[in-house]
């Protein structure tokens, strides 16, 4: 009773929201969505057309069951649980039903759904799409500005892909040789010569002209070896303007002597497939804030953009973003991601403080386990012989063993990674004098995988405030942590001694 | 004659000792922060004078280069059991240092209450600034919440570990970052100079992480 009082409650809070879509090999499908609050919900039943699932609610009122093939994935209707074979995931919230139908949080696809789907599943929030298997949806930033009389559009694409420009009458349509966008602003009014800016399925930004304009010309500047930046100059119909001045790029690292040739291929044995980059604090959580103004979080947030860019770009792995707009996740949700992909290596990017503002240069934290008790050290001690225990929806006490437990199996090669990550650091950016440090942080522990968290630079020193805004810093940070990561790949992939 | 010679001397004796007296509270009151590490300047908090009134106890703040937390030893408050001297223990951390020290807990946190387990166990419980008020960062949450263990594990050796709660809830971190769901040990690496590290030994062994080899 007191179920079904919340779950009505929730339907009387949902409106209408945009659908997201889910792009496959095969084409895009609408998927409708309402919104709660800040929680946007899907109908499950669309998800069950485009996935071929069952849906059946238990006969006791406090389950649905959704079923693919032999999959079964339970949803606990009191709270946000989904159990996968066993294997307990959280979600934001329960499905709610929306008159006749349920509907389910996006997290429902990432982190339950595709655990039965036995492919790459992407939910991305800002862009509405959920990108199914082995697709490609570049994300594409677009901006405008006067050039002269003329007006110069920027589209930044990551990762890179082939496109071309052409004028159809009114309409200068930009193909990107793609499944998909995630282009943002995905449309918008224009400025100049550009009168809106529109897209079209499957992968084009259709630019309108405005009165005046005579001719285009474009251009594709390397950003670094995974994105790109297209350059397109419209310029004014009679007398020719000055052509516009170079496009000015920060200067592009040189790849590492240690990076191979980019690969797609997997490699049979143990190996780096999915990465998990956790930009940190979000949302209400700024996390800390220079003197000049620097926010925490969208610092950790544009780096990790930048980072997960390159990794995919250079490495062909899997990359996801524990955040990628401004929004508070919780730490536990965090560590949850990164699990729930099977990810193989987590790394926390943060801004660092100190009421010292003399305190300066970038740390590498990696977990102590002071004060986690005697069975997470025997844990570390002896990472292979105990397995962790899993049960179904309901036990929050064996929920508690897993998060508690989890990084202590991994301790000794979170301590391997952590080395990598200040090696390169240091070759790049200054380093405190406690460069590598163990202490007992949330996000971490729940982490089944190496994790390290990673504090680039103090932004409560005004000097080091300035650096952290900067892109050359950035830079050289996304080129440290890409070192170390592919340093760490090839330690996994040739272990010493093998 | 010899009486006034002796009362002379005497008298010199009694300036003298005076002076070297007041010379030496003069320089106690005057002296700046202690640099050593808590550990071996404060082993256990003592009983100051015959009174009882009054225990020399570590107090904690940050560095002026941020590097650590270095311990002052101030007069506190004494009091009965290790709750209670826990508390006084507590407030007078809380009070603003003077200049150049710098505290690494928000102005306006207050203490609500504490409570001593008879396994060793402190839970603290502050008021929301300590929250609310913080300004976010690892190492400043790392200072606020070692600040708080050691000014109880250093003095006072019946206290083992310390659990923070906030509002007589207990929370997951501060500022997002060290995990406060249950007691936390003393933390020596905080309470040290860091030592200079090169490239080849920041990082640990392999199969050694610094948790499992102790």
């Amino acid at each position: 009773m007191a179920a079904g009082a919340v779950l009505i409650l929730h339907a009387q809070n949902l409106r209408p929201a945009a659908p997201y879509s889910v792009v496959t090999s095969e084409g895009r499908t609408p998927i409708a969505a309402v919104v709660s609050g800040d929680q946007d919900l899907l109908r499950l039943d669309d998800l069950a057309a485009v996935f071929q699932l069952s849906v059946r609610e238990d006969r006791t009122g406090n389950a649905l069951t959704v079923s693919r093939a032999s999959s079964t994935i339970v949803l606990s209707l009191d709270q946000g649980l989904a159990s996968i074979a066993g294997r307990l995931v959280s979600l934001p919230s329960p499905p709610v039903r929306d008159g006749v139908r349920w509907v389910v949080p996006p997290e429902f696809v990432a982190r339950a759904l595709a655990l039965i789907l036995d492919k790459r599943v992407e939910v991305r929030r800002p862009s509405r799409l959920i990108v199914v298997g082995d697709v490609r949806v570049p994300r594409v930033t677009v901006r405008q500005e006067p050039a002269g009389s003329a007006t110069r559009v920027t589209f930044d694409v990551s990762p890179r892909a082939n496109y071309s420009v052409a004028q159809d009458g009114r309409r200068l349509l930009v193909r990107f040789d793609a499944d998909a966008l995630d282009a943002s602003p995905a449309t918008g009014a224009g400025t100049g010569l550009v009168e809106s800016i529109t897209s079209s399925e499957p992968a084009t930004v259709v630019l309108q002209l405005a009165a005046g304009f005579g001719s285009f010309r474009s251009a594709t500047v390397p950003i670094d070896a995974a994105s790109s930046r297209i350059v397109v100059d419209l310029m004014p119909s009679g007398a020719p303007s000055p052509p516009p001045s170079p496009v000015q790029l920060p200067p592009v690292p040189a790849p590492p002597p240690s990076d191979p040739s980019p690969t797609f291929a997997q490699p049979a044995g143990p190996a780096i497939r999915t990465v998990v980059i956790d930009p940190g604090h979000g949302g209400d959580e700024q996390g800390a804030r220079g003197a000049n103004g620097a926010l925490e979080k969208d610092i950790t947030l544009d780096v990790s953009r930048r980072l997960k860019a390159t990794i995919e770009g250079r490495l062909g792995i899997r990359v996801i973003l524990t955040r990628d707009d401004d929004r508070l996740v919780p730490l536990d949700e965090r560590a949850a991601i990164a699990n729930n992909n099977k990810a193989d290596v987590f790394v926390s990017l943060h801004a660092n403080a100190s009421p010292s503002r003399e305190a300066k240069g970038a740390e590498v934290f990696y977990l102590s386990l002071d004060g986690y008790g005697e069975e997470a050290r025997k844990m570390a001690e002896n990472p292979d012989v105990k397995r962790l225990p899993v049960v179904g929806v309901g036990s929050r006490d064996i929920e508690l063993i897993l998060w508690e437990l989890a990084q202590a199996r991994h301790l000794a090669e979170s301590g391997v990674l952590a080395g990598l990550v200040e090696e390169e650091l240091r070759r790049r950016i200054e380093m405190s004098p406690r460069s590598i440090q163990q202490a007992p942080f949330r996000v971490l522990v729940g982490a089944n995988m190496p994790a390290v968290l990673v504090e680039m630079a103090f932004i409560s020193n005004p000097d080091q405030e300035s650096q952290l805004v900067s892109d050359g810093f950035k830079t050289r940070v996304v080129q440290a942590l890409y070192d170390a990561i592919v340093r760490y790949r090839a330690r996994i992939e040739s272990p010493p001694g093998r | 004659m010899a009486s006034r010679r002796q009362f002379v001397i005497v008298t010199v004796l009694v300036a003298v000792a005076i002076a070297v007296g007041w010379w030496a509270i003069v320089d106690y009151l005057a002296r700046p922060a202690a640099t050593q590490p808590a550990s071996a300047a404060a082993p256990a908090a003592q009983p100051v004078g015959n009174t009882g009134r009054r225990i020399k106890a570590a107090l904690f703040y940050v560095a002026e280069d941020g590097s650590h937390l270095t311990s002052v030893e101030r007069d506190v408050a004494f009091a009965d059991g290790a709750g209670e001297q826990a508390k006084r223990l507590i407030e007078a951390q809380l009070v603003p240092p003077p200049p150049p020290l710098l505290s690494a807990i928000p102005g306006g946190t207050s203490l609500r209450g504490l409570y001593v387990t008879d396994g060793g166990e402190a839970y603290v419980d502050f008021g929301g600034a300590l929250r609310s008020a913080h300004p976010g960062g690892s190492l400043n949450e790392i200072y606020t919440v070692y600040t708080i263990v050691s000014v109880l594990t250093v003095n006072l050796p019946a206290i083992t570990s310390v659990q923070i709660l906030i509002d007589g809830h207990e929370v997951d971190t501060l500022a997002g970052h060290v995990d406060l769901r249950r007691p936390l040990p003393r933390a020596a690496q905080w309470l040290e100079l860091p030592r200079p590290a090169s490239p080849s030994e920041s990082a640990p062994p392999p199969e050694t992480p610094a948790a499992v080899r102790r």
